[in-house]
């Protein structure tokens, strides 16, 4: 039984932990350690107390201690966790006393909290995660950067490549070729600096369908996992509108469904549904789209003249002439 | 309590394919004495694709919105998770960088508005439970939900990023979310507990990665399902959408069957508050929907 006092300054505990030994077992199991955990102890020191003080075979990657290295990066309750950084007490306050720790991806596991992060490195390199450029061998001048050039850049910077962010993003479990979070962060943070010259190629690789931006789900779980709060997706919108800056773009399903928008805004200030999936998938592509299309008509969701153009089946908003203005004059990008 | 009055951003859903979040939203609202007035002038929220495609013109097209609601003196309450995350994502982006906030008053004027940031943005979901409160709610029960085992989707554009939503959605944890399941307890339901009740439905890749987009919904609907729900609801009438209408879809790429009502946060408490099957709407939806208020009056 937990002691539940959550005055106390220590708190008697059940640690429950992942166990997998990847050479000897079959499958996973979990393991459960009762502890005391004081008020000031990290994640970190849970998994030192079930190593040193019960089991010595419990393995798990740490170095720095100080949210530099990475190393330690783990799940609690499903929660990205970077356990040398992370407050004990607040995570049983928040999941009433009982924590699970797991790997920060199960179906990487090699030992217990120790995944295989293969794919992760192989991604990041993908990119380019370096400065490209063509640097004089006897240089007769630094190379200066404004401090606002360097703002561009200075918080993605701080990745410390734990990985968390890239084993928190569904669309990378469903779709293996898909770069992910950390990936993209990297291709922005080398894409902005002023002494690369290798933009271009990163835009391009980070536009292609499957492995790019296009295909985030914006479930903003990545912004919600990194424990250096870089805001990964906050970079990956950048990425997008870089690709359209740069005419890296071209025009498919996806970069039209973005651009796309303007059309029914133009028209009714609102987005035209129907006509959203037509002009994205283009006429061609529309045949995948008819078995839901008919079901949508049957209840009443769409109707038979959505989407027929010079006919007009949704509504206009006030002041439209408002919205048709200001897209003239504010927007700054285009397909 | 003196009378809650809000402004109403719609967004685009509501006015198109999915008229039975308005219709029982409206009703919800008429039920508890809250006054609604519709921000008619607002536009589409641009829905995080027109920002991938020119960030700042989704700033401003997402100001101009706000600045009806500012007009007003009223708190902006949005019925769509993604319309919360846009609209609130402009407004932390104008109210803390002031070079951008001039830049885009610069277009507004050219309209005649002004950006202040003298409005709050508030989801429905947490106007009933912070501003209404959930006791309130409960006295107003006539219809209890007793007979549902019901599965709370609380969809992301409501609870992630958490810091751009803690002052709107009462600190709402976004790894374990609560407000729901809250809300269903008051309306006497039996909350479902599980595992993806705060993960991604897929619907914003739906043409562009329609693989990842089944899978997703397919994971979420399935493990309600195993986890025995008779139905699901949601904030967001994007996650209805993706979760309602392709059940046929996702059925065959998860080589299951599936049949689950997915309901709208407010159908849901229109239900429990005895509004008309009118306003309700399930003959909306595409996953058959309608036997929901025969079992619930049965209870």
């Amino acid at each position: 039984m937990s002691a539940i006092n959550k005055n106390s300054e220590t708190r008697k505990v059940t640690i429950k932990a992942f166990r997998f030994n990847s050479e000897t077992d079959y499958l996973p199991y979990y393991k459960s350690y009762e502890m005391e955990v004081g008020k000031d102890e990290l994640v970190l020191d849970l998994m030192n107390k079930i190593k040193w003080e019960h089991d010595g075979s419990f393995s798990y990657r740490r170095s720095c201690r100080h949210g530099i290295c990475g190393a330690c990066a783990i799940k609690v309750n499903g929660k990205a966790t970077l356990a040398c950084k992370q407050n004990a007490m607040e995570l049983l306050d928040l999941f009433d006393n009982e924590l699970v720790l797991e790997p920060s991806s199960i179906k990487r596991a090699v030992k217990d909290m120790i995944i295989d992060k293969s794919d992760f490195w192989a991604k990041h390199a993908t990119i380019k995660p370096f400065v490209v450029a063509d640097v004089e061998a006897h240089p007769t001048h630094e190379t200066k950067q404004s401090i606002a050039e360097f703002n561009n850049f200075l918080d993605s910077d701080l990745c410390i490549q734990c990985g968390a962010c890239h084993y928190s993003c569904p669309a990378l479990e469903v779709n293996d070729a898909f770069l992910g979070p950390a990936a993209f962060v990297a291709a922005y943070r080398f894409t902005v600096d002023t002494r690369d010259s290798a933009g271009i190629e990163r835009l391009e690789i980070t536009s292609e369908s499957s492995q790019g931006v296009w295909d985030c789900v914006k479930c903003f779980e990545c912004a919600e996992a990194c424990p250096k709060e870089i805001n990964p997706i906050e970079k990956i919108t950048k990425l997008h509108n870089l690709q359209f800056e740069k005419n890296v773009a071209v025009s498919n399903v996806a970069t039209r469904h973005a651009e796309g928008f303007l059309r029914g805004m133009k028209k009714t200030g609102y987005l035209d549904e129907a006509d959203i999936v037509t002009y994205s998938e283009g006429y061609m592509g529309m045949y995948k789209h008819l078995g839901t299309a008919m079901k949508m008509m049957k209840s009443g969701k769409i109707h038979w003249h959505s989407g027929v153009p010079f006919i007009n089946s949704i509504p206009k908003i006030k002041n439209l002439d408002e919205v048709q203005k200001l897209i003239k004059i504010s927007q700054t990008n285009r397909l | 309590m003196s009378q809650l009055h809000y402004a109403l951003f719609t967004g685009c859903t509501a006015k198109q394919s999915t008229p039975e979040l308005l219709s029982s939203t409206l009703a919800v609202a008429k039920k508890l004495g809250i006054e609604i007035t519709i921000l008619e002038e607002a536009s589409c929220c641009g829905a995080s694709h027109l920002q991938d495609f020119d960030e700042f013109l989704a700033h401003v097209l997402n100001a101009r919105n706000i600045c009806y609601a500012e007009k007003l003196g009223l708190t902006m309450i949005t019925i769509c998770n993604t319309c919360q995350l846009n609209s609130a994502m402009t407004k932390h982006a104008l109210d803390t960088n002031s070079e951008l906030k001039a830049r885009v008053n610069e277009k507004l004027a050219e309209v005649g508005l002004e950006y202040k940031g003298t409005s709050e943005i508030k989801h429905f979901l947490y106007a009933i439970i912070e501003e209404y409160g959930l006791e309130n709610v409960k006295d107003k029960v006539v219809v209890p939900l007793s007979n549902f085992n019901i599965a709370p989707f609380y969809g992301c554009h409501n609870i992630r990023p958490s810091e751009l939503h803690h002052t709107s959605n009462g600190g709402e944890n976004s790894y374990k979310p609560t407000s729901l399941d809250e809300l269903i307890v008051a309306l006497e339901g039996r909350p479902v507990n599980y595992a993806s009740k705060n993960k991604c439905c897929g619907f914003h890749v739906e043409l562009q990665a329609n693989h990842t987009s089944e899978v997703l919904a397919g994971n979420a609907l399935l493990d309600a399902i195993d986890n025995n729900a008779d139905m699901m609801v949601t904030p967001c009438p994007l996650c209805h959408l993706k979760m309602d209408t392709y059940q046929d879809s996702v059925g065959k790429v998860m080589g299951r069957e599936i049949a689950l009502p997915v309901l709208h946060m407010p159908q849901m408490v229109a239900l429990a508050l005895g509004c008309s099957e009118a306003e309700i709407g399930l003959n909306f939806h595409v996953q058959k929907a309608k036997q929901i208020i025969k079992q619930a009056v049965s209870a």
